[in-house]
């Protein structure tokens, strides 16, 4: 009998070995809790050290904003502007750092709590899960900022603002599907943490956050066709979409944001549990 | 139990009850290095950066054992022999190259190094620590005081963790993870940083452990500690296991290999 054998014979597992995918997943829910929690401890330590502690939740984005619209409103031309450009500035500045929070949050989540990783053992992917609902649980101050933003520019409350949470629920869920494959990569081969603020700068940049798509590319429709299927992009149109009257939801648009939030955490968790016997090496 | 030598096989005994196989475990880092080692030819010349390699560092080399249950195992070895390696592939931290490790519950380790989340306050890495090994959020709330009561941290449990020092850390840290009963529980020298009063009250909750039927592994460099709490002995050396059994002769052989003692001690 070898000792392999034995072990077996007593009911004795092997230790370290990833759980199968259904028990893995029952596992994660089970401990829930945790993720919650240590996502609002987190918030809660981050600005500990900050004079103007929480405040810098509500600062930050507005601050960001003005930057951006004296940028892009002010020094650049006007060509390439929709009609309600400050609306249409402060929806997408904000949508987008949302869902680079998540995806940035995520990508750092395991590398970051290398502490937590090599002391406890659980399912890993309550990290990333962890840090998308953290940027859920901060994005209150910016939702707020968009909407005064909307009424002070005379976008008047309609019925479709209450399918606006609807969207950002799809938002976090693509985000963390993304978050979920950079958390794998980045543990992996940590040279990418230096490539990821190029790619969100990039990203940002072609999503039509401080200019009109079609106003610079409406010439172009194989250039357009390319752009429009970037997620950010129709994410953030479906939710301007939504709430400003320039702007109209089609169920193009509806189709392909609920294809990605489907699709996109199926695949990242997927490849998440992989490689969950890797985390928190220390080579 | 006698002392057997390490290339005897493993007797598998079947009327005891096994709680860890180590099972032929190799233990492989492959580590960057800045290409070559220094020696005094070539210290401080140009010639040490020049290259990046991969060195592999084998850190265990073929580890079999077999731990039944009620066993308090201390392990024993000088500095760098792979105790802590080994120790982390039996908690599931560290993957093995070759072979296997087998438990009947899942394995929890306790380092020395390990903070959990610096910036929270003692208090909430309490909660958080129990939430991720399963409690619920009642039962935390529940126990943080009686784990406060016994880490002695009573005045500091409110400041965040980052200002511990490591005595402090490391009484936290075994607080919160003897406040569950668990099965396996494997300390690495985790206990040292702390002070007398709270070794004598950590060797008390590990024997009541034990008495749980719970199983212990003890890494600790104090060999009065071992003698004093542990019932077997492995003596690890540049990752080979060079002895295992009573811990009165595996001791003795480890002092003999490692030299006269000072007199003073």
């Amino acid at each position: 009998m070898t000792l392999a054998e034995y072990a077996e014979k007593h009911g004795l597992k092997r230790v370290g070995a990833r759980s199968p995918f259904v028990e893995y997943i029952k596992d994660s829910w089970n401990r829930r809790v945790f993720a919650v929690t240590l996502a609002s401890y987190n918030n809660e330590a981050a600005d500990a050290r900050n004079r103007l502690g929480r405040w810098w939740v509500v600062l930050l984005p507005t601050i960001q904003a003005a930057t951006y619209g004296l940028i892009f409103g002010v020094i650049l031309g006007a060509h390439a502007r929709p009609a309600n450009f400050i609306a249409f500035l402060f929806s997408g500045v904000f949508l987008f750092n949302f869902m680079n929070g998540c995806f940035q949050g995520g990508s750092n989540s395991v590398t970051g709590n290398s502490g937590l990783v090599k002391s406890l053992s659980f399912p890993r992917v309550l990290l990333p899960i962890s840090a998308v609902i953290r940027e859920v649980l901060n994005f209150w101050p910016p939702l707020i900022l968009m909407v005064l933003a909307m009424l002070f520019t005379q976008e008047w409350p309609k019925w479709s603002w209450l399918l606006v949470p609807v969207v950002l629920l799809l938002m976090a869920m693509f985000s963390l599907g993304l978050g979920m494959i950079a958390a794998r990569l980045n543990s992996q081969f940590r040279d990418l943490g230096k490539i990821i603020p190029f790619m969100t700068r990039i990203i940002f940049y072609v999503s039509g956050v401080f200019f009109a798509l079609d106003k610079v590319l409406g010439s172009q429709p194989v250039m357009f066709a390319i752009f429009k299927f970037n997620p950010f992009y129709d994410f953030i149109q479906l939710s301007r979409s939504l709430m400003m009257n320039e702007f109209v939801a089609t169920r193009e648009l509806w189709l392909q944001c609920i294809g990605w939030a489907v699709v996109m955490p199926i695949i990242g968790f997927f490849y998440f549990w992989k490689a969950e016997e890797q985390y928190g090496r220390d080579d | 139990m006698a002392a057997t030598t390490k290339k005897s096989k493993a007797k598998l005994d079947d009327s005891r009850d096994p709680i860890v196989i180590v099972d032929g475990v190799d233990i492989i880092y492959r580590v960057f290095t800045s290409g070559k080692l220094a020696n005094r030819r070539n210290i401080g010349s140009k010639k040490m950066e020049s290259k990046l390699k991969i060195r592999e560092v084998h850190a265990v080399k073929n580890v079999s054992f077999t731990v039944y249950r009620g066993e308090t195992i201390g392990i024993i070895g000088t500095n760098g022999s792979g105790k802590s390696s080994l120790l982390r592939a039996i908690a599931g931290l560290t993957q093995v190259q070759n072979g296997a490790i087998f438990a009947a519950a899942r394995p929890v380790l306790l380092g020395v190094g390990a903070v959990l989340l610096p910036n929270l306050s003692g208090e909430k890495n309490i909660i958080l620590g129990g939430l991720a090994m399963g409690f619920s959020k009642q039962a935390m709330h529940d126990n943080t005081d009686s784990i406060t009561e016994f880490a002695g941290l009573e005045d500091f449990i409110d400041l965040p963790m980052r200002t511990y020092s490591s005595g402090m850390s490391a009484r936290l840290r075994f607080a919160i993870a003897t406040s569950r009963n668990h099965d396996i529980l494997i300390i690495d020298e985790a206990l040292s940083v702390g002070d007398q009063q709270f070794r004598k009250r950590s060797e008390a909750r590990m024997r009541e452990m034990r008495e749980k039927a719970g199983t212990v592994f003890l890494v600790s460099h104090s060999l009065d500690s071992i003698l004093d709490t542990c019932s077997r002995v492995l003596w690890l050396e540049k990752g080979v296991l060079m002895m295992d059994g009573d811990p009165k002769t595996v001791c003795a052989a480890y002092n003999d290999y490692t030299g006269p003692k000072p007199a003073a001690k």
